[in-house]
């Protein structure tokens, strides 16, 4: 199946671009990366009569750290979250994540804004900018707007955005002194179709106990989901076997999963309970508290 | 219908200009407006990797990027591999290994991982099974991929080369 036809503009700025969006509204449709929104116009699943293509805004794609914040453009490629120091030092969720999204090939033209953006319920971003309490800058005709991350993703493909809106900026806080993260995932193949994730960043005192914990879970539920009763669990322990399997069951309270084709809804509970055990084991084991 | 647009792309060093629709894909573009049929259309939606090109110096899926997209850029397609007759270590390596068995997944699996051969010199057995996880082969079964990668590597290495 090929493509429907479409309107294309490709503007050189971000206001040109968000006055395209303003004119052309719910048609439109902004192109990242491509590589979640192509095949579904491939498929003809989605059918925008505009595309914008912002591949040729450079003032779009940049990554700094500023004022004890990551902040990324909405066109920064994958590739190079995955690959920077910067990303690596300021953020290591976000480091350690990457390498989960698609492949190499994927990650050279997938954007972080597009992810974000998609909001595919598995996706391994939308969970790790809910973990680590990341703000979206979203624009559009009225100027710009902060959405924190727990008020951005709505659910399966939905977010705060508007539709003449497009994500602008995200903004990651920079992961304090003696914070540990991991990330880990299972799916039906390495780089194929995620079925359940858990991000997490634990901040840990000299005493190796747990002073705040941040994890959220993809794949289980409509959205990403945050471990609130896996947090509340860990704070205030030292990570050993007994508090992270005690912090990891608390999981199960906290995923809404939905049964598909893929899973049942059983299935991708247990899944996120047995990912917030693993990253929380590799965590110990990098603290040397296990 | 849409308003066609000049596409001017460089392609393994020679330019091309055709009128074409925004919605054509980048792939269509090289196989029926450049005769370049080397890539090859697999699925179409970005899981197999049959049309991995090169676009700009990184490895793409040309099958999720449009023509017009590549407006002004260059491109390196599996017809730009080889320098002549003379194959490159990794194309040497697939035919020596015995690397592929139809051939439809190739010109993807090489366009990957010339990169990639680039990028990580001396790879172990589970960076290349990660590498190739990016493209499907439903003949092989990989094992014979991952031999060819290893000695494509040792060769390049010997040689202090890149390709």
């Amino acid at each position: 199946m090929k493509p429907a036809p479409f309107e294309y503009f490709a503007p050189e700025t971000a206001e040109e671009a968000l006055a395209l969006m303003a004119e052309h509204g719910v048609e439109a449709r902004p192109l990242a990366g491509g590589q979640s929104l192509v095949p579904l116009i491939n498929m003809r699943m989605a059918q925008p009569s505009v595309l914008i293509d912002l591949n040729r805004c450079p003032e779009l794609a940049y990554l700094r750290g500023e004022d004890g914040m990551l902040v990324s453009g909405p066109m920064t490629r994958q590739r190079e979250l995955e690959l920077s120091e910067t990303v690596r030092a300021a953020c290591p969720l976000i480091a350690k994540a990457m390498p989960y999204m698609g492949h190499a090939t994927i990650r050279n033209r997938g954007t972080a804004g597009g992810s974000l953006s998609h909001a595919d319920p598995s996706a391994e971003l939308p969970g790790v900018a809910l973990a680590l309490g990341a703000e979206m800058i979203a624009g559009g005709p009225n100027g710009r707007r902060t959405v924190p991350a727990t008020e951005f993703f709505f659910a399966e493909l939905t977010t705060a955005l508007e539709p003449d809106e497009m994500l602008c900026e995200i903004r990651f806080p920079e992961a304090p002194a003696g914070s540990r993260a991991a990330f880990a995932e299972v799916g039906s193949h390495f780089g194929g179709l995620a079925l359940v994730g858990v991000a997490a960043q634990i901040d840990l005192d000299s005493a190796g106990r747990c002073t705040k914990a941040a994890l959220a879970a993809t794949g289980a539920g409509e959205r990403p989901t945050r471990l609130s009763s896996t947090e509340a669990v860990l704070t205030g322990e030292v990570l050993e076997k007994q508090s992270i399997a005690e912090a990891a069951e608390a999981a199960a309270g906290d995923v809404e999963p939905l049964e598909d084709l893929h899973a049942t809804a059983h299935w991708r509970r247990r899944a996120a309970v047995a990912m917030a055990a693993r990253v929380l084991h590799e965590i110990a084991d990098e603290a040397g508290t296990r | 219908m849409t308003a066609r647009r000049e596409v001017r792309v460089t392609v393994n060093g020679r330019a091309y200009a055709r009128n074409v629709e925004p919605r054509m894909l980048l792939v269509d573009f090289l196989r029926h407006e450049c005769g370049l049929t080397g890539t090859h259309v697999g699925c179409a939606h970005g899981v197999c990797g049959a049309c991995t090109i090169v676009l700009d110096g990184v490895s793409v899926r040309s099958c999720l990027t449009f023509a017009v997209q590549a407006e002004g850029k260059e491109i390196t397609t599996v017809e730009g591999l080889a320098d002549g007759e003379s194959l490159t270590a990794l194309q040497q390596a697939f035919h020596e290994n015995h690397a592929l068995q139809c051939g439809y997944c190739t010109p993807g699996f090489l366009m990957s991982l010339t990169e990639f051969l680039r990028e990580t010199p001396n790879p172990d057995e589970g960076q290349i099974r990660e590498r190739l996880s990016g493209n499907l082969c439903r003949c092989t079964g990989y094992a014979n991929i991952v031999s060819a990668v290893q000695m494509a590597a040792q060769r390049l290495r010997e040689k202090g080369g890149v390709s």
